[in-house]
């Protein structure tokens, strides 16, 4: 279907940044100031371009997606399947046949991401307009991280998978290395070095299942009872499965990120450009998430059950303490609004991992759900500051107030965005949330009620700082006409490009809670499929 | 008896051809630069042509059937030429970056000894690699080493240079001395000098294990002195530091690969079982010592050490040069596996090894041609200086991390995966624990290079079209290798057969 150049959607939608950045590395970048800005514009419309395409393919498989093909653990029901050889080695002393196969697909667990992604990195390129310094190395590094990204989602051989995991790792780093804020260094590397350490574990799994497998293909994988006999990570070496295990986890809770793996997490925030954070916030968080959806749970099914009560456990204390952090940016003194909502991402991840925790439809199904919610809910609110600092050259709360009146449209915009964080009815957050714990009420009821003190600070949170914004007394440095040089800041309102890249995506959260099965329906039947692998496998009674 | 000694002969001398061309290089070189005094690039040019021509006898080498020349002192089999092309690949890529050199080309030193000296390096390494007699590893090691001391204060005006060759000669000295010493005990209880026949002793089990315990830790200081496994490494960051950018990334590649060469062709012969080679199981070894448990610790220290060491560096060629002793760990790492898993991953990873480190070498000499510092806070901006340059030293760092898409990934992940095939666990933790340390000092110079000094407007640096395009020659493999890496592998599978009997 739509193949083009012999090449099927997903192989066009990965590699299309990559052509992109190609571009842009060839566009020359000019001496003088206008050559200068003419190639700086070059580099934005490149990129709107190359995004853009990307957007309408991903909205192309999303039309054709056919929900009856399940996928998960049957390759023949994956869709849009592009699948070559890529390296065949045969008596290689130490694999045996090592074969790697170039091989993509989506089922209803990858498709709301690849959908996500291209939505996300579409309009997050409209905040990377502002980007003066060094444009071309921004551009083409942003290219690059995406086509990182949505290749980590097509994947499903683990090599491939793994390869652009940490494809994604140096353009990130560069991203906020270089034009981030004032502690970007120290930033850039806690990040580099955090995931790093995380997917350095992940590999010596992959190697382990590997050997396990004979395949890396993941599908092949996931068959435990065809593991070769005497393998590290066959069944009966119990022990050796809930270590892989647990390497694994800690390489993907690095990444969504999970207490007390997070810190990386509100530095990194803190520091990256406004459309950076959109991304990391809005994409890179759930490639963890979809990594433990993918390859930890179905792989592991005796570890899952044996883990169940401590993922639940960790998932609440992230709900909670990820909350609390986030109330705590009210101290005077420490108001960051940017990192308000990075803690408030890792609260919002925490349901994600509580309703997989469950291991029921309902749980699982909000938990995927909330994944895309999140996604674009977060992108706004990071979006939402960006504006803000443009303007003001602050995030702190202090600096705000009464700004309801300055700047009508963007309190409105602000207000959606914040309301749908806060899970209110009629927005989509709402619906994954409640899912999330209708299904964990059912396997882990104390669990719920205690993390349902997260919505409860969410609130309080997400109210104060936008009653800090927009209520009260105008400070005095927004009255004035505009002048950075006295602190005064700017006071216009949201401008064309910025409403364009807010508007689709409050239509999109608003459209998704009065209709989620447009989503729902997408996912439900490979949801389906997979709590029933994992559960029904001999070994998921035996971990018990 | 003259006649069949003849015959060896002959027969010796056709399988000798690459040494022999390496010889009559050496010569030429001498001839060339005694004739034509004047003429700089000559003799590296006669040079080059000579290696060309010994890589074509090499290639060339019959592959049929492993055999020992010249009475059982040198093997010809496929495991020594793997290592001959290493080392010949970065000794012609060395030769060339030194064409580029600004510290050896002040206008007024002579070349031509410095290409003679190359040469006969690598003659030292070719017999190295292959050598299957006690007395010729020693003779071979020392052909090697003496080379290379001189090579080391080759630009004997500068300090450093002269220190860093005084320290290498006297190191040298001693390690060699225990060695020569270890050999002696060794053949005072085997009555012998020949791997083979040593091994047959050793089989035979009712040897003293404290002397040959002692003897086996004097031989391995001077094989862990050449590939500079901690706790043998004190001269290595000195003499890298010292020595000419173009020596020191010689020194890093081509003899740490004929130190290996010879460490596994060492425990191979001498210590396993030779009658039961299974592919993937580990050799049956022969004597007491635990070869496995010594060469993982050594292996451990050996990337620790070196990589906590090079968090403190500032100064980019000492870096580099701890950065090699890491690296060394990691190999050793392989070779603690003991079979022939572990030895196709050490072949695999010297591959993509030489093709990254003398990228990174050759980038580090090129800023430092330019800017006379080799300090990483000199750095800053450079890579918006020089696009090309900043982006090819980029991909050679992320490749000595290990990160994919690059060949270092593919050679990383193959001494994991011998690792965690042979069941050590706990090894392949703490090298992967190392290899995310390393991240931190690497990303150090890409830190400087790209992330500080954005807004410094300094002047664009624009290297010769020659530099850029022996620059790219190196980072396109390192790419390539990352994505499609089927030939090494291959290669190095078909290489690991060496010759064990007559």
């Amino acid at each position: 279907m739509f193949e083009f150049l012999g090449a099927g959607p997903l192989t066009w939608i990965t590699f299309l940044p990559i052509i992109g950045m190609v571009i842009i590395m060839m566009i020359p970048t000019g001496k003088d100031d206008r050559s200068k800005a003419a190639s700086r514009s070059m580099f934005q419309w490149t990129t709107v371009l190359f995004t853009f395409v990307q957007l309408v393919i991903a909205i192309m498989i999303f039309m054709n997606y056919d929900p009856t093909m399940l996928g998960v653990t049957n390759a023949d029901t994956f869709q849009f399947v592009d699948r070559v050889d890529w390296i065949t080695l045969h008596n290689v002393p130490i694999f045996g046949e090592l074969k790697i196969e170039y091989f993509v697909g989506i089922d209803g667990i990858s498709a709301p991401m690849i959908l996500l992604t291209a939505i996300v990195c579409f309009f997050a390129t409209f905040a990377s307009f502002n980007i003066k310094k060094a444009p071309k190395g921004y551009f083409a590094m942003y290219l690059l991280l995406d086509a990182a990204m949505i290749g980590v989602f097509v994947s499903l051989d683990f090599f491939l998978f793994y390869v652009f995991w940490e494809l994604m790792l140096l353009p990130m780093y560069f991203l906020i290395g270089i034009w981030g804020g004032p502690r970007k260094e120290y930033a850039a590397i806690k990040f580099f070095l955090y995931t790093l350490f995380g997917s350095v574990v992940m590999l010596l799994v992959m190697i382990a299942l590997y050997f396990a497998a004979g395949s890396f293909n993941m599908l092949d994988m996931m068959n435990v009872e065809g593991y070769a006999d005497g393998s590290l990570l066959a069944k009966v070496n119990e022990g050796w499965r809930l270590i892989a295990f647990a390497g694994l986890f800690v390489g993907f809770a690095i990444k969504v990120p999970i207490v007390p793996f997070h810190t990386w997490l509100p530095d990194a925030h803190v520091e990256a450009p406004t459309a950076i954070s959109v991304i990391l916030a809005g994409v890179l968080l759930k490639m963890g998430t979809y990594g433990m959806l993918r390859i930890a749970w179905p792989m592991f099914p005796d570890a899952v059950a044996y883990f169940s009560d401590w993922i639940a456990l960790i998932a609440v204390v992230s709900i909670v303490y990820g909350a609390m952090c986030a109330l705590g940016q009210h101290k005077v003194g420490k108001r960051d609004l940017k990192k308000l909502i990075a803690y408030s991402s890792v609260s919002h991840m925490g349901y994600v991992m509580l309703g997989m925790a469950s291991m029921n439809e309902t749980g699982m199904q909000g938990a995927i759900f909330q994944m895309f919610n999140h996604g674009t809910i977060t992108a706004m609110l990071f979006m939402i500051v960006g504006v803000i600092y443009d303007r003001a050259h602050t995030r702190s709360l202090d600096d705000f107030g009464g700004l309801a009146n300055k700047m009508p449209i963007y309190t409105g915009i602000m207000t959606i965005a914040f309301f749908a964080a806060i899970g209110l009815p009629g927005m989509s957050g709402f619906i994954s949330e409640v899912m999330v714990f209708l299904g964990a009420f059912a396997t882990y009821p104390i669990h719920t009620v205690i993390s349902g003190l997260g919505i409860i600070l969410g609130a309080a949170y997400m109210l104060w700082a936008l009653q800090k914004v927009f209520f009260g007394k105008l400070p005095e440095r927004w009255s004035g006409p505009w002048d950075p040089t006295k602190k005064i800041y700017k006071h216009d309102d949201v401008n064309a490009r910025e409403i364009f890249s807010l508007v689709p995506l409050a239509i999109i959260i608003i459209y998704l809670g009065i209709f989620p099965n447009t989503l729902l329906d997408m996912m439900s039947g490979s949801v389906h499929t997979l709590v029933q692998f994992v559960k029904t496998s001999a070994l998921y009674s035996a971990g018990m | 008896m003259i006649e069949q000694f003849l015959t060896e002969l002959q027969k010796s001398l056709s399988l000798f051809k690459p040494e022999s061309a390496l010889v009559i290089t050496f010569l030429m070189t001498l001839a060339g630069d005694l004739i034509f005094r004047k003429s700089e690039k000559l003799t590296a040019n006669i040079t080059l042509i000579g290696f060309v021509v010994t890589g074509f006898f090499l290639f060339n080498e019959c592959n049929d059937g492993s055999t020992t020349i010249f009475s059982g002192m040198l093997a010809v089999d496929s495991f020594a030429k793997f290592f001959k092309i290493i080392i010949l690949l970065s000794s012609i890529i060395v030769v060339i970056m030194s064409l580029f050199s600004k510290e050896l080309f002040d206008g007024k030193r002579p070349m031509g000894e410095y290409y003679m000296l190359i040469t006969s390096a690598t003659f030292g390494m070719f017999l190295l690699s292959s050598a299957t007699n006690m007395i010729m590893i020693y003779l071979s090691i020392e052909i090697m080493s003496i080379s290379s001391y001189i090579l080391a204060g080759y630009t004997k005006e500068i300090n450093r240079a002269s220190e860093a060759s005084l320290k290498y000669v006297i190191f040298g000295a001693v390690s060699s001395g225990l060695m020569i010493y270890g050999i002696s005990l060794l053949f005072g209880m085997t009555g012998s000098l020949n791997l083979l026949e040593i091994n047959q002793v050793l089989a035979t089990g009712d040897l003293n294990i404290v002397t040959l315990t002692f003897s086996m830790i004097l031989i391995m200081a001077g094989i862990g002195y050449k590939i500079s496994a901690v706790p043998f490494h004190f001269w290595t960051p000195d003499v890298y530091e010292g020595a000419p950018v173009t020596i020191t990334a010689y020194l890093s590649v081509a003899s740490k690969a004929a130190g290996f060469a010879v460490l596994i062709r060492f425990l191979r012969l001498g210590f396993t079982n030779l009658e039961t080679a299974p592919e993937s199981e580990t050799w049956a070894m022969i004597s007491n010592l635990d070869w496995q448990f010594i060469i993982a610790v050594l292996s451990v220290l050996t990337m620790t050490v070196g990589n906590l060491v090079a968090l403190w560096q500032t100064n980019a060629k000492r870096m580099l040069a701890y950065s090699s002793i890491a690296h060394a760990g990691y190999i050793l790492m392989a070779v603690a596996v003991m079979n022939d898993i572990g030895t196709a991953a050490v072949m695999i990873y010297f591959f993509v090894y030489m093709i990254m480190n003398l990228g990174a070498f050759f980038a580090v000499m090129l800023i430092s041609n330019e800017i006379d510092s080799d300090e990483i806070e000199d750095y800053t901006g450079f890579g918006y200086r020089s696009p090309v340059l900043g982006i090819a030293l980029v991909i050679f760092l992320i490749s000595l991390t290990g990160l994919p898409p690059t060949a270092g990934f593919i050679g990383k992940y193959f001494v994991f995966g011998a690792v965690i095939d042979s069941g050590l666990i706990w090894l392949a933790v703490v090298g992967i624990l190392n290899s995310v340390v390393s991240l931190y000092y690497y990303m150090k110079i890409v830190r400087n290079m790209f992330v500080r000094g954005v807004e410094l407007e300094q002047k664009d640096v624009h290297f010769s079209p020659g530099a850029i395009m022996v620059l790219v020659a190196l980072a396109i493999p390192t790419l390539v290798f990352g994505i499609y890496f089927q030939q090494i592998v291959e290669w190095a599978k078909n290489s690991v057969q060496m010759f064990v009997s007559n």
